[in-house]
């Protein structure tokens, strides 16, 4: 297919999807003026019911958890594809691809950056840790505290080398501890089961709301998905550095 | 201002119709990824749109009483986990196309040569 005939292929769909949008978007009541019941429900027993400030949390990790658990496997098999991907491999064509900038220099970072990246490592680890064990007080929890996490050996790569980015973070280790937390939201899932209720169901004790006790396994649930979500970036980070890192000493 | 009242189902019609546009007339793997991530992002805008309600505060109820009724979460929930999977998505089609430039020496899809087996 030509460049030509795609676009005119393009513009044919994108009519059709148009039409398409307005229907649908015809019969939406306007942004903001929507009633969904579910949404209301949740809202209304998030705090006495599940112990939960943070209704976000609450739909994530108490109430659809199950849901959860399956995002969080797309995440850990697109993880395992791109590592996979980045290994190198046998029959793999090297070296015909060369550096057109061969005398570019690449400056290294300032002190000033250098100083700050260093500075920046502990509190950024502790913040991490603060976010991902409270989800279900305020904003936060396993996804986002487990991104904040995995910038802190990134940040000691811009403070030093890829080898002491390699050392602070070992690829072995971080897969493991990659793959404990993925594995621990199906283990709690199974001890739920092992202790007589159902798959994810909340049998501990929902504790205090607004304190890292509430909502029962939550705050369990959130520091495996922490784990599992902070390895993972970092691993990506790494097979890519490896091959960057590769490429410029091949 | 009715009209300003479905801005954001139009933002999300018109993110995803233009990121398709970019995948469709793509001449670079990379810039097709970050086409899909344009894509991609139409939906955040389209679900946000869907769980806003007019004049009601985000469903944290650390400083508002429980019974305060408030925007969707459910909405909010379903993004927040794409967001961070979508990130780790991107990361296997940028390896998808390191091995592709490695193997073809090319990034533009319609220098590609057949895929062997």
């Amino acid at each position: 297919m030509t460049r030509r005939v795609r676009r005119i292929f393009f513009l044919l769909s994108a009519v059709l999807l148009i039409a398409v949008f307005w229907n649908g978007y015809s019969k939406l009541p306007p942004v903001g003026a929507l009633t969904g019941t579910y949404g209301d429900v949740v809202n209304a027993i998030t705090v006495p019911e599940r112990h939960i400030t943070d209704a976000v949390t609450a739909v994530n990790f108490d109430i659809r958890g199950f849901d959860t658990l399956g995002e969080e496997f797309i995440l850990f098999t697109s993880v395992m594809g791109a590592v996979l991907l980045m290994r190198r491999q046998s029959d793999e064509p090297g070296g015909d691809h060369e550096d057109r900038a061969r005398d570019r220099v690449v400056p290294n970072p300032s002190d000033a950056v250098r100083v700050t990246a260093l500075l920046l490592v502990a509190p950024t680890v502790l913040f991490g840790i603060y976010i991902v064990a409270h989800g279900q007080v305020s904003p936060g929890g396993g996804f986002q505290g487990g991104v904040i996490l995995s910038t802190a050996p990134l940040l000691l790569y811009l403070s030093g080398t890829f080898g002491q980015f390699r050392r602070a973070a070992p690829q072995r280790l971080i897969a493991i501890s990659e793959a404990i937390g993925a594995a621990a939201y199906i283990l709690i899932g199974g001890a739920c089961v092992a202790l007589g209720g159902s798959f994810l169901q909340n049998l501990l004790p929902l504790g205090q709301s607004a304190s890292i006790t509430g909502g029962g396994t939550v705050v369990f649930i959130d520091l495996g998905v922490g784990l599992e979500v902070s390895g993972g970036i970092v691993l990506i980070l790494l097979v890519y550095l490896e091959e960057l890192m590769e490429e410029k000493e091949g | 201002m009715s009209e300003l009242n479905y801005l954001g189902y139009v933002v999300a019609a018109w993110l995803f119709l233009v990121g398709l546009y970019g995948v469709v007339t793509s001449r670079n793997l990379i810039h097709l990824c970050i086409c899909v991530a344009v894509i991609q992002s139409s939906s955040y805008v389209l679900l946000l749109s869907i769980g806003y309600r007019t004049g009601r505060p985000a469903p944290i109820f650390l400083t508002i009483p429980s019974n305060t009724p408030a925007v969707d979460p459910v909405v909010q929930a379903l993004m927040l986990t794409d967001i961070v999977v979508e990130v780790t998505v991107m990361a296997l089609l940028l390896a998808l196309a390191v091995q592709v430039h490695k193997r073809q020496g090319t990034l533009d899809p319609d220098r590609l040569r057949k895929l062997g087996g």
